[in-house]
């Protein structure tokens, strides 16, 4: 052992230098948000719940292409359509099992009508099992709460797409 | 007529004793209640204090929401264990198993009873001090011990092991230093350990028992770098995995106490326990248990961080570090301690 090694080893020396380095760390500004309270920045392609959109007139955006149900690979996407009376082909029935879902965000990708979207929430856990499986109403109600969010946000990333 | 009187004496003296021993007993008891109610709250303010210093080095926050500045974080945890479930292991040691934290946090509280906050604020006045506390923190492996043997299980079990020669290997060398300490004493008595300091704390004679005395505290109370017996990545949690609810928080409680008196020890070895550094008027205004108290808390400190800094020892380098190197140099220096003091004639003479 070389002696300028031996004497850093007897003083201590990489220990109170790590303990300076400590010392002066603690005093500077914290990288951690208190989280209930205060929350970080979002993305706006942030991938969480999802919401069905309408047009501003209140009609459904969604037209029962079926293409989000097709590409979804976790299979969480159940769609069943009809005619409807003026003749417009639309859902009767569009469940996602939020269990199922891997928060992927191909069924937004793949819709033409940016009817699926998924918001910016992350907070919609819950209590059982089965408020998880999202029915239509569920999904507009949603889709009605957020809109102006997801509006902003679609025209926000609509540059990159 | 005379023996009538005689009993009538005998009963009177009788009661008489009886008010006395009830007297006693009583005032014993709001005593320790006075001393151990004030350590088990400090306990848990330590707690908080540990776990916001660790965060603090990380440039985390650390618990701040419950109470001011989360001052109350270390009660809800409490309560929070108080309503958990205790699970005991169907293969396990039962009585051995629900004994192990008693034992654990009972010799904790135990030692704090000859820890003198000033001259004549002391539980128990007695001569052999230190060796009371030495002869009860050497009893601590035995909770620990009991803990991973009755767990019946592989991980608490190498804990166990691990921190029995972990803490064995480390009071040798806790030993020789408190003999260097004595030898400059003249006194097992803690309070007269004090008062011996007053010319000078022997933290300036004796620095490198200091801090030698500093690490193997650190091991003694299973801190990191000497965390072995809890190594989360290689043993769970240790002696406490099986542990659960109050049984796991009584093992926390005692390992903190334990914490505790290690910093009040080595703050009346080293740093002059209750007196104030400088004889002028700021530093005599602060009365003597809150200069013993302000000691802690700057040992805790140093404490806490040295967690937030070190990295865990590897089980061999421990060993190496307790027998190669802190023995034969607390060994050597307990030589040259009494050497210098027989040389220049300063032994201590009673």
């Amino acid at each position: 052992m070389k002696i300028s090694r031996f004497l850093k080893t007897v003083f201590m020396f990489d220990f109170l230098r790590g303990l300076i380095i400590a010392i002066k760390e603690m005093f500077k500004p914290k990288k951690t948000i208190n989280y209930p309270f205060e929350k970080g920045k979002i993305s706006p392609r942030f991938r969480g719940e999802h919401a069905l959109r309408r047009y501003p007139n209140g009609e459904e955006r969604c037209i029962a292409c079926k293409l989000c149900e097709a590409v979804c690979p976790a299979q969480a996407i159940t769609i069943e359509s009809s005619e409807r009376e003026d003749g417009s082909r639309k859902t009767t029935r569009y469940d996602i099992d939020m269990l199922k879902c891997i928060y992927c965000g191909l069924c937004e990708e793949s819709c033409p009508v940016d009817a699926i979207v998924q918001g910016p929430n992350f907070e919609f856990a819950t209590e059982t099992r089965e408020e998880l499986y999202y029915t239509k109403e569920k999904l507009l109600e949603n889709g009605d709460r957020w809109e102006s969010v997801l509006a902003a946000n679609i025209k926000a990333d609509n540059p990159h797409r | 007529m005379s023996v009538e009187i005689l009993e009538l004496n005998q009963k009177r003296r009788g009661q008489k004793d009886r008010v006395e021993y009830l007297n006693i007993l009583f005032s014993e008891t709001y005593k320790i209640l006075f001393l151990l109610l004030p350590v088990l709250v400090s306990v848990a303010m330590i707690v908080w204090l540990d776990r916001r210093i660790w965060a603090f080095v990380q440039k985390r926050k650390g618990p701040n929401v419950v109470g001011p500045f989360g001052l109350l974080q270390s009660l809800a945890d409490a309560l929070k264990y108080i309503f958990k479930e205790i699970i005991i292991p169907a293969s396990s040691n039962k009585i051995i198993f629900i004994l192990a934290p008693v034992v654990t946090m009972t010799l904790a509280l135990v030692a704090w009873a000859v820890i003198p906050f000033s001259e004549d604020f002391v539980l128990a006045d007695i001569n052999v001090g230190i060796l009371y506390i030495f002869a009860i923190s050497s009893l601590g492996v035995y909770g620990i011990i009991m803990g991973g043997w009755a767990s019946n299980s592989k991980y608490p079990f190498l804990g166990s092991i691990r921190s029995a020669a972990q803490m064995v290997s480390y009071e040798v060398s806790i030993g020789v230093i408190i003999i260097n300490v004595l030898l400059c004493v003249g006194s097992l008595n803690l309070g007269d350990i004090v008062l011996a300091q007053e010319k000078i704390w022997f933290v300036v004679p004796l620095f490198p028992m200091f801090v030698i005395f500093f690490i193997s505290a650190l091991a003694e109370t299973n801190r990191p770098p000497f965390d072995l017996p809890e190594a989360e990545a290689e043993l769970v949690s240790g002696y406490q995995t099986e542990y659960s609810g109050m049984m796991y928080a009584m093992f926390w409680l005692g390992e903190y106490a334990n914490i505790l008196l290690m910093c009040a020890l080595g703050s009346i070895l080293f740093l002059g326990g209750w007196l104030s550094p400088l004889d002028i008027f700021p530093f005599t205004m602060i009365p003597d248990p809150l200069w013993l108290i302000i000691k802690i808390l700057f040992l805790f400190v140093l404490f806490a961080l040295v967690k937030a800094i070190v990295p865990r020892y590897r089980y061999d380098q421990l060993m190496r570090l307790g027998w190669k190197v802190f023995l034969p140099i607390s060994l050597i220096w307990v030589v040259l301690t009494s050497g210098y003091l027989m040389y220049f004639d300063l032994l201590p003479k009673n």
